[in-house]
């Protein structure tokens, strides 16, 4: 059921960055010994944040609901290791959020090594009976064990998977093209671990009603293809390979470049028909829908030029990022950027203690060399910002709106349609910051619309 | 006693900025500067050939003018002079290759102060202007010393070149009613012919464009709207005046076309930003210069044809806003 190899299908404009990838792309997937306490965030979320429903000093064990919120758009966090709760404190998110957070002191037995590998990834998974598991049970399942999108933006998946009578679906898109570089993460999800993503692929579709299902990968990853090409047929799971440009994994652009189809101006890709699911979080749909387990760890990346052993991390939520570097050896003297997530989308971060959440898809860390020493200059006009932008808006002049306070200018130039992918910022001769600019211009406009 | 000194352990230091975090490494506001530099060889080199040591010093004249200045006018400003950012030497070189080699060096290197102070720094520097510097520069000179640049200028009867001897192409086909020889297509392609120094040789502007094309210094666009609107112009202007001399060939080969469609349309500043509205503007840019010299007591058009052409790229600008991926906010769904 696999495509043909026909030529990689993709979307207009976009930049190709370097890839990067050859850091932690051929390193197995590794647990990370259990730490002396996490810290759970109580928004991790797209919504409402949690209240915590554990008292100070309580025990938990691993998977225990730590916090929920009554809100319909929102997420329970669960322990993600077995201890005992602390006093409630703060910290900051690498977005710059503050956040409460629930510390948990480790104690008691844990699930940890090899073990917690195949709770995850291992064992069995059903490939039959997977279409007789009615869609409000996996809707509810998805529900409890908190899942949101694991890809970054972190959306509460029950909320994706109950789209109402209203707008029918057709197609599932699994996005598992990472086409930020230095993340390798997802890669090794389907390297070692294609069944579960498959089946939970599976399970998406059932909740919503699709009938097809399509698994987008980059052409850079051919063991990825591969792996998933032996395993999806079984489950009538189509492959599709896309090429290698950045932003490849972004909702409109991936939906563009396997189906062709157009998501309008400030519309969802559920108006065209389709639900696009990380691998991640599909793998970890199969695990709350068929094991009843919560979201409690995820695969990270550490890697770049600043750490000492680059490596792929199974982290429990809430690990310090600190201690997600240590477990990757540390950074090398010349490091000298930290980014949670990939280098182009992701946040550098000031504050090495947050906890990782259920969005943080890896840590980039950069030496000295691989920062940009070209100086800020007065925009040229050049228009390669334009000849980039994925969306098809006119960054400079948003931003040079953005810059003169303009705000109604900008909106007028369509910034609300700006996905902050930053290839403009990318791409730009002269260093503007064109995606920081713009992203203030999209904060002033929303709330004159609020 | 000594107080024990505070020991820091050593850490590296991390820096914080908004993303991306990476940039595209060999493409730099400089470097696309340079990249015009580079391409300018060719054109500059066959002007060396062509005109020998009034093109080194015609050249070297506006540079050193334009640079200066720069410095000058950035110091009048209170600003640090951006020489290193090398705009003020492509609008220097691009002065010079646009003058006869007749013109004296006072013309030049006034020419490049006007380029760089009524063109540039009058607006606010790099990236502020509305009218392509160079152009402006010449603009000033071309009213100023209307004599040194005039078409009979470019002729010296006791010029030790033979090629000096000899009427520029489009004031051959300007000045006489039918009945002249011009110069074949092949020597006008070659650039084997009297000028403006950089005028010549479309293929040497063909060369040092393509490669500007190729590094995206330039946007394609421009050149290839501006070559055809030039053609569609000369096909409707042969039509008219069937009598004519100048073919369609000899309106692309003869005079400034390539030199401005590659050179001097292509500035960033200057030019509209989205592809549609650079389409319009090369197309705006070729017709004029057609028209121009058509219809006008000048030989050439690209001065005026130019100046027009980027008072107009706001115009352009806000015409050509391209649609996004998926339409604007505001309009209704449905697509599929």
């Amino acid at each position: 059921m696999s495509w043909p190899s026909r030529r990689a299908r993709t979307f207009p404009h976009g930049v190709h960055p370097p890839e990067e990838k050859q850091f932690a792309r051929d390193v197995p997937i590794e647990v990370v010994p259990t730490p002396a306490a996490v810290a759970i965030p109580l928004l991790q979320h797209l919504g409402a944040p949690c209240q915590a429903v554990v008292a100070s000093r309580a025990t938990v064990a691993l998977g225990d609901v730590v916090g929920r919120a009554e809100a319909p758009v929102s997420a329970p966090v669960h322990a993600s290791i077995a201890g005992v709760v602390q006093r409630e404190s703060v910290a900051t998110l690498p977005n710059g959020r503050h956040v409460t957070t629930v510390p948990i002191k480790a104690a008691g037995e844990q699930l940890e090594g090899q073990a917690l590998y195949d709770a995850h990834f291992g064992g069995d998974w059903p490939l039959a009976g997977l279409d007789e598991i009615a869609p409000a049970e996996i809707v509810a399942a998805a529900g409890e064990a908190g899942l949101v999108g694991m890809g970054g933006a972190a959306f509460p998946t029950h909320v994706k998977l109950a789209p109402g009578p209203r707008r029918p679906v057709d197609t599932v898109l699994v996005n598992g093209c990472e086409c930020e570089p230095y993340l390798t993460a997802d890669e090794r999800l389907m390297r070692e671990a294609a069944l579960p993503v498959l089946v939970g692929a599976k399970l998406v579709a059932r909740a919503v009603g699709a009938k097809r299902i399509v698994v987008g990968i980059e052409a850079n990853k051919p063991e990825a293809i591969a792996e998933m090409r032996r395993v999806a047929p079984e489950l009538g799971i189509e492959v599709g390979v896309v090429a290698t440009k950045y932003p490849q994994g972004a909702e409109k652009q991936l939906v563009y470049a396997l189906l062709q189809r157009i998501v309008p101006g400030g519309k969802l890709p559920l108006d065209v028909g389709v639900v696009v699911s990380n691998v991640a979080t599909a793998a970890a749909l199969a695990r709350a829908v068929l094991r009843g387990a919560p979201l409690t760890h995820r695969v990270m990346t550490v890697a770049g030029h600043g750490v000492r052993e680059p490596k792929n991390l199974l982290v429990p939520i809430g690990l310090r990022l600190s201690e997600a570097i240590e477990a990757a050896g540390g950074l090398t003297d010349d490091a000298a950027r930290v980014i949670a997530g990939g280098p182009m989308m992701g946040f550098s971060v000031a504050y090495l203690d947050a906890p990782v959440t259920k969005g943080t898809s890896g840590l980039t860390v950069l030496a000295a060399r691989d920062l940009d020493a070209e100086p800020e200059r007065a925009c040229v006009r050049c228009g390669r910002c334009v000849d980039v932008c994925p969306m098809g808006l006119l960054p400079t002049r948003i931003a040079l709106a953005a810059r003169y306070g303009e705000w109604e200018l900008a909106g007028s130039y369509h910034a609300r349609l700006c996905v902050e992918c930053g290839c403009c910022a990318f791409a730009c001769p002269s260093r503007l910051p064109l995606v920081q600019l713009i992203r203030v211009a999209k904060a002033r406009l929303a709330k004159m619309t609020a | 006693m000594t107080a024990e000194p505070v020991r820091i352990a050593p850490a590296p230091a991390l820096h914080v900025a908004p993303g991306p975090h990476l940039t595209v490494s060999d493409f730099t506001a400089r470097r696309m500067m340079a990249d015009v530099l580079l391409a300018l060889l060719p054109v500059a080199g066959v002007a060396v050939w062509i005109f020998r040591w009034y093109a080194v010093l015609q050249i070297a004249v506006c540079v050193a003018a334009a640079l200066l200045a720069e410095a000058l006018f950035s110091r009048l400003r209170r600003r640090r002079a951006p020489l290193d950012d090398l705009s003020a030497a492509v609008t220097g070189a691009i002065l010079g290759l646009s003058l006869p080699w007749s013109a004296p060096w006072y013309v030049g290197a006034i020419g490049a102060f006007a380029a760089i102070g009524l063109g540039k720094a009058a607006f606010g520097g790099l990236g502020q202007n509305i009218f392509n510097p160079a152009m402006v520069g010449r603009a000033f000179v071309m009213v100023a010393f209307a004599a040194s640049l005039a078409g009979g200028a470019y002729v010296r009867a006791e010029a030790a070149l033979p090629i000096l001897t000899q009427a520029t192409p489009l004031s051959l086909a300007k000045g006489t009613a039918g009945a002249v020889a011009l110069p074949g297509l092949w020597p006008l392609f070659l650039g084997n012919v009297n000028g403006s120094l950089g005028e010549t040789s479309a293929l040497a502007c063909l060369v040092g464009g393509l490669y500007l094309c190729w590094r995206r210094s330039a946007a394609w666009q421009i050149p290839v709207w501006t070559l055809a609107g030039a053609a569609a112009a000369a096909v409707v202007a042969n039509l008219l005046d069937p009598a004519t001399p100048l073919t369609v060939l000899h309106h692309l080969f003869a005079g400034a076309l390539f030199f401005c469609a590659f050179f001097i349309a292509t500035d960033p500043v200057t030019s509209p930003l989205s592809p549609r509205g650079r389409a319009v503007f090369g197309f705006g840019v070729g017709v004029l210069v057609v028209l121009i010299r058509t219809l006008s007591s000048y030989p050439e058009g690209v001065v005026f044809a130019i100046l027009l052409m980027n008072s107009v790229t706001p115009l352009i600008n806000r015409g050509t806003v391209p649609k996004p991926f998926g339409g604007a906010v505001e309009l209704p769904g449905g697509a599929k």
